[in-house]
């Protein structure tokens, strides 16, 4: 099955078995292996992306339904060296321990500050309600919202 | 396994007149969790997450039709008039789930746990269902979720969408589960008050293998009303004891059993203060309207 669709501004092309999901295509066939592989049902949250500019789980979308349409992911946030002020405020507030969850709360977390530059504590817990972490305990993580929230708003 | 992508509801449909196997892939959140682990290894699938005419809504003559395509997160931005829904809706898994999951796959899954599903039972929704050449068929919600996992959809039929009669009136939906977030519902209800027909309408999820009515307490909480005077004057007090009556009204419809997720005594327990506490909701939602 060819799927064509458009990848962080670039038009890219994939043969996948027709049964395949979006992270499948991104990871094996693309070599975007910044989305994470954990559960494949939804539950983890680590293989966040954006499908026409909505935040999904890639794992639950089929690779046929991103045909012709828009990913972004989470490596389309680095300029070149220049981190993400989210991806700043994860290793400033010490988010980040194995990092695998990393990616997935990143791509939530920039789309909750797209949506509301300065959410209070339950709104980041219900934005990041699908987003799981062996490691950190999230005190950490929401203290990286507030950073990230700083200082996107700083001029 | 065989992929169609069709760009309209006609062309889906007569895709699935020619290839009845082939199974509606919408949000995928259902059905794309099957697949990732070969449960389901369907012959082939009907794209039809895009289809514009299933992504709509509208009102016409007092009734309003939902669209199976909307998702939880469109539910959440433009039906607020909604309240139970939007509650509902707003109780579905994570922004991930609700930006892709939908009402026509919460219809076609038809768990007995599906949170739209007590909703569109409180609404006294009917289901529309469409097959080619625009042929449509209209189910009253009992007669489309028809078992645990079963409904009466034809295998050439697409769900188009949900309709009721609007109605005037508070309301809400309400579930426990065992956190706050990304739960499948241990017990849930929705309760409406319909004003001008004065009834009083109860739906409970998760306590039975489908969504359930439980028209005593129904009957009970009008007639109460009735007795108040509360119908014609939302601020006549209703007696404490006759809301936990109704409590332990709508915990006897339940049908619940035990599993990994909570015992039957637990859930009807659960059904007793939902029940009591959506209608004290109601009433004082009354008193405020007034
Ligand atoms: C992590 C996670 C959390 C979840 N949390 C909840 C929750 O809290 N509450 C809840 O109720 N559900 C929950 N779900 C289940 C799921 O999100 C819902 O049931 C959702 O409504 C399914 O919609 P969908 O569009 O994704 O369906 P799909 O997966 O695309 O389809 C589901 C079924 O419906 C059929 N179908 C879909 N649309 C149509 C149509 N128009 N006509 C005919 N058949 C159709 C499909 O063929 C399939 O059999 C959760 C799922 C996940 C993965
Ligand atoms: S891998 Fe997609 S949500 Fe876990
Ligand atoms: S840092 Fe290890 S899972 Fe989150």
């Amino acid at each position: 099955m060819l799927v064509r669709l458009k990848v962080n501004g670039e038009w890219r092309e994939a043969d996948v078995w027709p049964g395949a999901s979006l992270l499948f295509l991104l990871r094996e066939s693309l070599g975007l292996v910044g989305s994470k592989n954990a559960c494949e049902q939804g539950e983890c949250g680590s293989c966040s992306v954006w499908l026409d500019g909505e935040l999904v789980c890639a794992c639950l979308v089929h690779a046929a339904q991103a045909h012709e349409r828009e990913v972004r992911t989470v490596e389309a946030l680095a300029q070149g060296p220049r981190l993400h002020p989210v991806q700043e405020a994860f290793l400033e507030a010490g988010a980040v321990q194995c990092g695998f969850c990393t990616p997935g709360l990143i791509v939530a977390v920039v789309d909750l500050l797209e949506r509301d530059p300065t959410p209070g504590e339950p709104t980041i817990r219900e934005a990041l309600a699908g987003n799981l972490c062996r490691c950190t305990g999230y005190a950490k993580i929401i203290d990286a919202v507030k950073l990230a929230a700083q200082k996107m708003a700083a001029p | 396994m065989r992929i169609h992508l069709p760009r309209t509801l006609d062309e889906a449909l007569e895709i699935k007149a020619r290839d009845p196997e082939a199974v509606p892939l919408a949000g995928g959140t259902d059905l794309m969790v099957l697949l990732n682990f070969g449960r389901l290894r369907p012959p082939a699938l009907l794209e039809i997450s895009r289809l514009p005419e299933l992504r709509t809504w509208r009102r016409e003559n007092g009734r309003f039709f939902l669209g199976a395509g909307l998702t939880y997160s469109r539910i959440l931005s433009s039906l607020a008039e909604f309240r139970p829904l939007v509650q509902a809706s707003r109780s579905v898994g994570s922004p991930q789930i609700r930006n892709r999951g939908t009402v026509g796959g919460n219809l076609g899954t038809a768990s007995p746990a599906g949170d739209a599903l007590p909703v569109l039972a409180a609404y006294d929704a009917e289901i529309v269902l469409v097959s080619a050449g625009g042929r449509t068929r209209r189910l009253p919600w009992h007669r489309f979720l028809v078992g645990p996992k079963q409904t009466s959809l034809a295998p050439d039929e697409l769900i188009l969408g949900a309709q009721w009669t609007v109605t005037r009136g508070p309301g809400s939906f309400s579930k426990v589960g065992t956190r706050n977030a990304m739960v499948i519902a241990v017990a849930s209800l929705c309760l409406v008050l319909d004003e001008d027909r004065r009834q009083v309408r109860v739906a409970l999820g998760s306590v039975g293998p489908t969504v359930l009515r439980a028209p005593e307490a129904e009957a009970f909480a009008a007639g109460v009303l009735g007795a108040a005077g509360a119908w014609d004057d939302p601020r006549a007090p209703v007696p404490e004891a006759a809301l936990e009556e109704f409590g332990e009204r709508v915990a006897a419809a339940a049908r619940p059993i035990d599993d990994v997720r909570g015992t039957a005594a637990y859930r009807r327990h659960a059904c007793r203060v939902l029940g009591r506490r959506a209608l004290s909701w109601a009433l004082a939602d009354r008193r405020l309207e007034h």
